[in-house]
């Protein structure tokens, strides 16, 4: 059983189609790779695998269940987690609670109009301990708008991670980050458990080449080159249409 | 006295001051302007819910006020008991609710701004216009203030502690309310409804469920208001009133618990206490208000302390509390050589997010060289 299929995925806004019957299928624990120019569709792609934009045909099946008409929200209850190209997180908050805020939302506990959220230990821990695990938790407390890009990234990272996710969409984890951000992002990403299922979209090849397991290159909404680092690498239209040779 | 302290001296004090108010105002007429602060600020509570901490700007609210107001009075003048009526007008109030969230949950921003509007302009209108039922501009009187376990409301103080009462319990409720669970998930659709959603969140019904929790507390406040004049009106529910109350919101401080009563306290002193000395309080009202948005433009409550902490940090060279950080926590501290990252070498995948402790992935055959 494949951990994330899809079938004939096909998106228009308009007259425009962003995502022409794209097919795609990604083994459990692989680590693929989403690769095109701007404009390819990458980012529509992943919002109508997590329901954020309903897709006008095709199917989207999250290891063996037919998700496409599921609603976002549920299709985070059923293990599919991402994080954001444009960080998005909660600015009024500190790095702890929108970990915690994560962790609520697949808990029953987010319908409790009377019990105190600070003392709920075992959500704070559990926070915690997923800070510590992208070098946060010292700051933890730390209002978000006191924070640097690479720290959000890493909360961003963490929100996902603490959702313990099966299928997990990093869109460009490394946008925006330093040399050093970049290594730290990087190591992190490496030491996910092998059992999560990461599809990335990364436009930094550095980086994204050796993550990979298999790599998916994207042209105006349509899979045009799909296979293994070498094989995508040396694919003349790889370099037509990605790398501009 | 520790830091600590101040905050439980304050409330006590605040406690005491409002338990003694029919003792040191002794005016009836000035008792009556205090129930009056105590049951708006329980109306600006309630709408606060959506104003402040959903951020969807209600200027309908005042349609749900007066449908509590309306139903309890018809249903006394029909001659059922206190009881009931108040049950019937908290119903009425509850389902008009949910017919009013139904209706502009489709859209937020301004567009929910303009749904609420017209939804209580229509209120209005058939509290105007159905003149059979609401008895139109002439209103609708009730006889008498109930008089619950036998102690009877109809005196000044003994209306004031009632208020009072309800509104420690409105105040405690949206305090639960503020550090609950449901209280941050609210906030959250707020700040990211999309991210709420894609962190499994139903955004939609947790701000229909706290459109329920305000319409509530309008009611509330709506039963209160009937029982405090005796009388309801159209001009209850008129926009005027709508407005009144979200300025009282905004001008004390939006998803701040003492925000919406600061708001109160100052409207209902102008109009009650300051239009007798000044002909033209309006004016006086909108120069206050004018000050606040020029000066503290995240209200009275937030910017009076905003102030405060500059003051002490100013004039009496105290360092900045920063109540969010724990108590052996290092604030200052960056992220850089903690955790799993310190260090420069990789660490094992089951040392930094718990897994299994192998790497199970298979080198890529086509791994570039």
């Amino acid at each position: 059983m494949t951990a994330l299929t899809v079938t004939g995925l096909t998106k228009s806004f308009g007259g425009l189609r962003v995502t022409n019957g794209v097919d795609l299928a990604v083994e459990p624990g692989e680590r693929r790779l989403i690769i095109g120019p701007n404009g390819a569709g990458k980012t529509t792609l992943f919002n109508l695998i997590t329901g954020e934009l309903a897709s006008d045909a095709g199917k989207i099946v999250l290891f063996g269940q037919d998700i496409t008409r599921a609603p976002c929200r549920r299709r985070a209850h059923l293990g599919l987690a991402r994080t954001y190209q444009i960080i998005t997180l909660f600015p009024r908050d500190t790095i702890l609670r929108n970990v915690v805020l994560a962790l609520l939302g697949l808990s029953g506990l987010r319908w409790n109009p009377v019990v105190d959220l600070a003392r709920q230990r075992h959500l704070t821990v559990r926070a915690r301990e997923a800070l510590a695990l992208v070098g946060l938790d010292r700051v933890a407390d730390r209002p978000l708008t006191e924070t640097s890009y690479g720290e959000r990234r890493r909360v961003e990272i963490a929100m996902a991670m603490v959702q313990n996710p099966k299928v997990l969409l990093l869109d460009e984890p490394f946008a925006g980050l330093s040399i050093d951000e970049r290594r730290d992002v990087r190591q992190l990403l490496a030491a996910i458990p092998p059992d999560v299922t990461i599809v990335m979209i990364e436009h930094n090849m550095d980086v994204a080449l050796d993550f990979a397991d298999r790599i998916t290159l994207l042209h105006f909404g349509e899979v045009i080159v799909e296979g293994t680092r070498a094989e995508v690498v040396a694919d003349p239209r790889t370099r037509e249409v990605y790398l501009g040779e | 006295m520790k830091a600590s302290s101040t905050p439980r001296a304050a409330v006590v004090a605040a406690l005491l001051a409002l338990m003694t108010v029919p003792l040191w105002v002794g005016n009836s007429y000035y008792v009556d302007v205090a129930s009056q602060i105590l049951l708006f600020a329980v109306f600006a509570l309630a709408l606060n819910v959506l104003a402040g901490y959903a951020g969807l700007v209600s200027l309908g609210h005042a349609g749900l006020f007066a449908i509590s107001g309306y139903t309890a009075a018809l249903m006394l003048q029909a001659g059922f008991p206190h009881a009931t009526a108040a049950a019937g007008a908290v119903l009425a109030t509850l389902v008009t609710s949910a017919v009013f969230a139904v209706l502009a949950l489709r859209a937020t921003g301004i567009g929910f701004l303009m749904i609420t509007l017209a939804l209580g302009q229509t209120l209005w209108g058939i509290a105007y216009r159905w003149v059979n039922l609401t008895n139109g501009d002439n209103g609708v009187n009730i006889a008498a203030r109930p008089a619950p376990f036998g102690i009877s409301l109809a005196g000044a103080p003994s209306f004031y502690y009632a208020t009072l009462v309800v509104f420690l319990l409105a105040l405690a409720a949206m305090a639960a309310f503020d550090r609950s669970p449901f209280g941050a998930s609210l906030r959250g659709t707020r700040d990211q409804a999309r991210r709420m959603t894609a962190l499994g969140y139903n955004v939609w019904l947790i701000r229909f469920l706290a459109f329920l929790f305000s319409g509530f507390w309008c009611s509330v406040a709506g039963l209160l208001y009937l029982y405090n004049k005796q009388f309801i009106s159209p001009q209850v529910s008129a926009l005027q009133a709508s407005a009144e109350v979200l300025l009282m919101v905004i001008s004390g401080g939006t998803a701040t618990l003492l925000g919406p009563v600061a708001g109160a306290a100052i409207v209902v002193i102008m109009k009650y206490v300051v239009s007798a000395y000044v002909v033209r309080w309006n004016l006086v009202l909108g120069v206050i208000f004018v000050a606040i948005i020029s000066f503290m433009p995240e209200g009275l409550v937030p910017g009076s302390v905003r102030i405060w902490g500059f003051a002490r940090r100013r004039f009496f060279a105290l360092p900045r509390r920063r109540g969010t950080v724990r108590e052996g926590a290092q604030p200052q501290a960056r992220c850089g050589p903690t955790g799993p990252l310190a260090g420069s070498a990789p660490q094992p995948p089951d040392q930094v997010w718990g897994g299994e402790g192998k790497d199970s992935r298979k080198p890529s055959p086509g791994a570039p060289p």
